[in-house]
């Protein structure tokens, strides 16, 4: 009898440890993607897959991305423009750190660089933790929410010329680039994204955005060296009103204006030490704007 | 214990398949029916992160939250510092367990009766069998940033009757001179186990500590060699910026964590180092080790004879050492393995019972003129640790674990008069469980956790006068693990 007893006991107890974890397998299967999931990613002599990447992005990225990759996370509800951006909605398959020219898709190494670099003033991360197969899988999986990877190619890079010597005439000419293409309108005469455009700014998807603060000691989003910063300004943000200055400055002017911004950064530099000794003084926004 | 209660144990056994039936049932329902809390855990909360993000399954943590950690609870962007909070925002959560469990003991020496009256022999050994429902303590844990590079915790911690003390108090200074490799903690913390159990995923009595970290031999006196405990002390540990390699130096108060100067001058010094390795699909594996090297008081000032002793007095200072290798090892999305190793080593004087310290009074004291038992040697002992993990998902993760301590030489060698068997005081226990999380949120933390335990002790079990006997101890626990 008592042996009766304990087998049911057994039984119950076999059939809750089976049953109660069911929820969690029916989960798995409401995500479908499967038309693009062969998508791959190529970083140097690494291959990403998709495929794998997605119990990566279940546990880390969908929180804010969303199950469909469409930036609706549950965290994006409380993601306050312009102090909090909202994810990227991957499914439109726009993207601000590119290496390639506006309008363009980014390469697989813009992504790549983007999952480990994080993006400051928002709320991602930087994920360095992965290995670099694991990023390249990542690249795959963002690469299939949007049909724009199955139907173009990525843009090509943009070529940026060796970095030339930082001297006080090349920070003067920056900073007359600077005032030429108005960049103060947005930024501010001293960098300090408070320029008389500033509190209007909106993306493509009519959220208010706000422009970078050079003096605050925050790190560009896409990258703090002078070569992002020179890339940055020639390629665009896609998706916000940053646009692309390719067209409006010469690659070595575009060498000036990297030395100009430098000059508001928080972080000591020899382009600062210059300005100082300069005397250099803030662009004056009534001004005729400098003949190029 | 009456013996009996055994019987009478088994009585109540007859029911316990219907009540827990019941429980199942309702556990059931409520785990089908529920939804997420609108609770926030304070770092998740704070940065929007699901409980994922940081933890392999909560509360421990992957190689992303280990990082987390080591920035001193920072993610080193921009908005570290709390000045970018909601001004509402206050970083605390709180961590209960209900449970029902059941415990058996092997061996247990009771009182025998007979007709109302002690039997003539008096004593019996039995198993003893008993379960119900129980509570874990309440964990309060505050921690963040006071601005950025300035980080606490705060961890005021109950038993299960809600009496409290302080788990951790600890302040961090950061990335000192701009640099990962600088950082210090001061105060009571855990100390910088790769395999940490305050983040253990298991919950019963016995396997819900690392035995590796607490293990002491039998009648061994040292108070303090117990790495699973948080102590008293400063910590320096450096990291690189994608936290691949880390080391950490602690010095600590030979105190076991204890406030309040109730020991001696003695200090301990805790050393970790660990690398890790990219390995493509299979993840990052990290190997290390640590060492702990220290002394302890063996003997005390008295007052009222040799065995009352006075707080603070300790002197006499032996050595002891705990030393190992550390490895977590990925084998993809899935599947890991962490292994540690232990090698220990106490002063002869503490294999004999010296040192501990209970109450105000010491069973024995190094006064002077004190000699140690003939063939009194340094005990010491091997161990090692296998924990696997199958993380089917975010949400289930399955459990398993297997210690086992040898002692390789007692505190009583050939030469005593009573020399100890070889494998007097070896462990071996495994722990098998599950952990599902119905939910998956940035707001709170779910867990059903089933779980069940065993252990084996050799000679530790009564002896009636023959031979000392093994102890087998089994425990089945089912519960709630929640924090909010």
């Amino acid at each position: 009898m008592q042996r009766n007893h304990l087998r049911k006991w057994s039984l119950l107890v076999g059939a809750a440890v089976v049953a109660l974890p069911l929820p969690s397998w029916a989960q798995l299967t409401q995500y479908d993607f499967e038309t693009r999931m062969n998508m791959e990613a190529h970083i140097g002599n690494i291959t990403g897959h998709a495929k794998d990447a997605k119990g990566d992005y279940r546990r880390y990225c969908v929180v804010c991305h969303g199950q469909n990759g469409d930036g609706n996370g549950e965290v994006a509800l409380w993601l306050d423009p312009p102090t909090w951006p909202k994810p990227r909605d991957f499914q439109l398959g726009i993207f601000k750190c590119r290496s390639t020219p506006t309008g363009t898709l980014p390469t697989d190494q813009d992504l790549f660089d983007t999952i480990a670099r994080g993006l400051d003033r928002s709320a991602m991360p930087q994920w360095s933790t992965f290995t670099k197969q694991e990023r390249a899988d990542l690249v795959a999986w963002v690469k299939h929410f949007s049909p724009r990877w199955t139907n173009e190619k990525p843009g090509t890079p943009i070529t940026i010329p060796p970095e030339p010597e930082v001297t006080p005439e090349r920070i003067k000419a920056g900073r007359d680039v600077f005032a030429r293409v108005q960049c103060w309108k947005c930024h501010g005469v001293q960098g300090q994204a408070n320029g008389p455009s500033a509190a209007t700014l909106q993306d493509d998807l009519g959220r208010p955005i706000a422009p970078f603060n050079f003096t605050d000691g925050t790190r560009p989003k896409c990258g703090d060296t002078d070569q992002d910063i020179y890339r940055i300004f020639m390629t665009g943000l896609d998706g916000t009103p940053m646009p692309s200055f390719a067209d409006n400055i010469k690659p070595d002017e575009a060498w000036d204006l990297v030395f100009y911004l430098r000059t508001f950064m928080a972080q000591k530099s020899k382009e600062k030490a210059i300005a100082k000794q300069l005397g250099l003084k803030p662009v004056d926004p009534n001004a005729p704007p400098p003949q190029q | 214990m009456h013996v009996s209660t055994r019987s009478h144990l088994r009585k109540g056994f007859r029911f316990a398949p219907s009540l827990f039936s019941l429980a199942l049932v309702v556990g059931s329902v409520v785990l089908c029916c529920s939804q997420p809390a609108k609770a926030l855990p304070a770092f998740a909360r704070k940065y929007g992160l699901r409980c994922s993000a940081c933890h392999e399954s909560w509360p421990m943590l992957n190689f992303f939250g280990q990082k987390f950690k080591d920035n001193g609870y920072q993610l080193m962007n921009d908005r570290d510092a709390p000045i970018w909070q909601n001004p509402g925002y206050w970083p605390v959560t709180f961590r209960i367990t209900p449970i029902w469990h059941r415990v058996s003991t092997g061996k247990v020496l009771v009182d025998t009766y007979s007709g109302g009256a002690l039997t003539g022999t008096n004593t019996a050994i039995t198993r003893v069998t008993s379960s119900g429902f129980d509570l874990s303590g309440l964990d309060f844990h505050t921690g963040g940033t006071l601005e950025k590079n300035f980080s606490f915790y705060v961890l005021p911690s109950s038993d299960n009757t809600a009496s409290f003390h302080f788990e951790t108090v600890m302040a961090r200074l950061d990335n000192l001179f701009g640099s990962p490799w600088l950082n210090v903690k001061f105060g009571k913390f855990e100390l910088d186990n790769l395999l940490s159990e305050k983040r253990i995923l298991t919950l019963t009595g016995n396997g819900g500590i690392y035995q590796l970290y607490h293990f002491v031999p039998q009648g061994d006196g040292n108070v303090f060699g117990k790495m699973g405990d948080n102590q008293l002390g400063l910590e320096v540990m450096g990291h690189s910026w994608n936290d691949r390699t880390r080391y950490s130096a602690a010095l600590l108060s030979t105190s076991d964590g204890t406030p309040g100067l109730v020991y001696s001058n003695a200090y301990t010094g805790f050393f970790t180092a660990s690398q890790a390795f990219d390995a493509g699909k299979f993840g990052v594996q990290r190997v290390g080790f640590y060492a702990m090297v220290g002394e302890a008081p063996t003997s005390w000032l008295t007052s009222g004879g040799p065995t009352g002793a006075l707080p603070g007095t300790g002197a006499g200072n032996k050595p002891f050492s705990r030393e190992g290798f550390v490895g977590q090892f990925y084998f993809g999305q899935h599947v890991d393995l962490t292994v540690v190793t232990q090698h220990g080593e106490d002063n002869a004087w503490f294999g004999q019972g010296y040192g501990d310290f209970i109450g105000g009074t010491v069973p024995n004291n190094n006064v002077p003129g004190t000699v140690l038992p003939a063939g009194s040697q340094n005990p010491t002992w091997n161990g090692v640790l296998l924990e696997p993990h199958y993380v089917y998902s975010p949400q289930l993760i399955f459990i398993g674990r297997y210690e086992t301590i040898r002692m390789s030489q007692q505190a009583n060698g050939s030469g005593s008069l009573n020399p100890s068997a070889s494998n007097f005081g070896n462990i071996s226990t495994y722990t098998i469980g599950y952990r599902y999380n119905p939910f998956m949120t940035s707001r709170a933390g779910f867990a059903w956790h089933n779980e069940y335990n065993w252990l084996h002790q050799d000679g530790t079990g009564p002896s009636l006068g023959l031979n000392t006997t093994n102890i087998n101890t089994s425990e089945l626990l089912i519960g709630f693990d929640f924090d909010f």
